[in-house]
């Protein structure tokens, strides 16, 4: 892989500002302009819309379009945080997101490892087995998923039923809201993984094997060489790739949708994405809606200020 | 020592082999079924193989009643006018801030990061809200005006590295040589910069063929349908006695992930390096 030079390559270092010509400094805020308009428009304009709203209570009346919504200040947090039924969802999405990106680092790193420690014809296997699966439309995914763990004739049933006292056939797996969350789990690790493992792998590759000779000369085993030659050196993008999946796994949306048009919908099978669809376009609740929208904007916010912060360092 | 090692690396490589199996035999299965007859999959028995197979799913999946041609087309008009814009966009953008030091440039750097985090699955109410105030629900360019904005950001973060990539001084050389700046720039960095506006445009298209979460919500109604939005539909389409046709189905999926996989294992190393490159460098 070859990484892009960074060197700085300005043809405008010229310190005499003053003296240019106007064209010369209008060009870039024209070269900027459509893509800031598109962003304005496609982005700023729903956030403004979202942060405006969530001060906004929509009663009967505003929901019907009669009526313009009040001015509630922060009643719609209130109500949402005194709300039993939010505390669950928002816990929920906490453990699923933690349990399901952990396992997605754990897998991930574990197989980057095996790829580093096998021969090359092994190793490219897997990378092109695990390309294919990352490389799936998550609708696909979720479609061929659905196929997988059907109750009468799918191959998952079937195989676990090979074992000794295990009788699967027919049993539904998405009406249990626990495996119906462990399925969705299942099937985010098995499409996240390959981007850890590769981006770890690709990292494995950068720690020079001169180092690692000379650290078993020095008699390092091999366990406190991966503790503290290998770990140490890809620590950085294990770091953004965990916080990367964390953000990804919260605001799971279209997974938990398409595995409830298999199953059934409800609170009891939400996660905070599909809450936050039933609360605004299901029940025309724009003003709560916008609210809990903008709570889980204050989390991701929160888990990606490392990650903007090293993209800023990149760009200095 | 050494007979020890090979003989841990046949067992690392045996390994690595049965987990390659688990990883891709969910798309393997897909292929697989849809090659074969509902009878043949409603057997309790599956077949591993699609010996015998036909390719009658695929035949019925793609006849314009299913839907499959006018949510083709659909998703192709809303892919193309949300690439051409944002590359071109984001392209301009990449230039500005590689290129040239200007008041602003800080502010527009940050908000461009911040807006990649901003999660989308939070935005949709106020997307859906907007688009249908302005009476754009279930059109073409309704949903392209939100696709554009989101697909830029990463777009001109993804092009700026490759600017950034060829030396400014090429482009002073050729200036010597006679040539002026807008001249220089298209014969010396546009040519170079090629293979990076190919890569981020293919990204940018797979983000905008494989959108589902915003396009259920904008576009509802049965005739501005996408691909991705058809083949949800499609168990519905198929259904045989409240039951899904799979083979039918997994024909379905097959058509929708074949062309996006094809174009994936094209762009992916640059993909892997765009997101974590300035951690891998450090």
């Amino acid at each position: 892989m070859t990484t892009p030079a960074m060197t700085p390559s300005r043809l405008d270092d010229s310190p005499a500002v003053s003296k240019k010509p106007l064209g010369k400094i209008l060009l870039p805020y024209l070269l900027v302009l459509p893509a800031l308009v598109a962003l304005l428009v496609g982005m700023g304009y729903p956030l403004g819309w979202q942060v405006f709203n969530s001060f906004r209570e929509y009663g009967l009346a505003a929901q019907f379009g009669t009526a313009s919504p009040e001015w509630v200040w922060f009643e719609n947090y209130t109500t949402l945080l005194s709300d039993g039924t939010f505390w669950f969802i928002l816990v929920k999405s906490i453990v699923f997101m933690a349990i399901t990106a952990s396992m997605t680092m754990i897998l991930g790193i574990g197989l980057a490892l095996l790829m580093k420690a096998v021969s090359r014809w092994a190793r490219l296997t897997l990378q092109i087995a695990m390309l294919l699966a990352w490389a799936m439309p998550i609708v696909a995914q979720m479609t061929v998923w659905g196929w997988l763990i059907d109750k009468r004739n799918g191959v998952i049933n079937y195989v676990l039923s090979w074992i000794p006292g295990v009788d699967l056939i027919g049993h539904d797996w998405l009406v249990n809201p626990i495996t119906f969350y462990g399925i969705g789990s299942t099937i985010i690790v098995w499409a996240s993984v390959p981007f850890v493992a590769l981006s770890v792998y690709a990292a494995l590759t950068q720690v020079s094997s001169e180092v690692k000779e000379a650290a078993s000369l020095d008699g390092a085993s091999g366990w406190q060489m991966l503790r503290r030659i290998t770990m140490p050196i890809i620590r950085p993008v294990i770091t953004i790739l965990f916080l990367l999946q964390l953000i990804w796994d919260l605001r799971v949306y279209a997974q938990i949708r398409l595995l409830q048009d298999f199953g059934a919908g409800g609170t009891k099978y939400d996660l905070l994405g599909t809450y936050i669809y039933s609360l605004g376009i299901g029940q025309n609740q724009f003003g709560l809606a916008s609210a809990a929208a903008m709570i889980v904007m204050f989390f991701t916010i929160g888990l990606s200020w490392y990650y903007v912060r090293q993209l800023l360092k990149e760009d200095n | 020592m050494n007979t020890k090692k090979t003989t841990g690396r046949r067992i690392g490589g045996i390994f690595a082999l049965l987990i390659a199996l688990v990883w891709v035999f969910p798309v393997y299965w897909m292929i697989n079924s849809s090659f074969l007859s509902s009878a043949t999959l409603a057997q309790l028995t599956p077949t591993w193989v699609p010996f015998g197979g036909t390719f009658n799913n695929y035949k019925t999946v793609m006849d314009p009643s299913s839907g499959f041609t006018s949510s083709l087309q659909m998703s192709v008009t809303i892919t193309l006018l949300s690439l051409l814009f944002c590359i071109v966009f984001a392209f301009l953008g990449a230039l500005a801030i590689s290129r040239f030091k200007f008041r602003g440039r800080k502010s527009f750097v940050v908000a461009i990061i911040v807006i990649q985090m901003l999660p989308a699955e939070a935005m949709f109410i106020a997307q859906y809200k907007m688009i249908s105030s302005l009476g754009l629900l279930n059109t073409v360019v309704g949903i392209s005006i939100i696709y554009i904005a989101t697909v830029i950001p990463f777009t001109l973060w993804m092009l700026r590295g490759f600017v950034a990539g060829v030396p400014a001084d090429l482009e002073e050389a050729a200036m010597v040589d006679g040539c002026t700046r807008f001249g220089a720039f298209m014969r010396v960095t546009f040519p170079l910069l090629a293979p990076g506006l190919v890569a981020s445009g293919v990204y940018a298209f797979i983000q905008v063929w494989n959108e589902f979460a915003l396009a259920s919500v904008l576009l509802t109604d049965e005739s501005s349908r996408t691909l991705p939005l058809w083949l949800r539909r499609l168990s519905e389409f198929s259904n045989v006695g409240g039951y899904p046709n799979w083979g039918e189905v997994m024909a379905g999926s097959v058509l929708v992930a074949v062309p996006v996989i094809i174009f994936f294992l094209i762009v992916q190393g640059r993909m892997t390096q765009g997101m974590v490159g300035g951690a891998v460098k450090g």
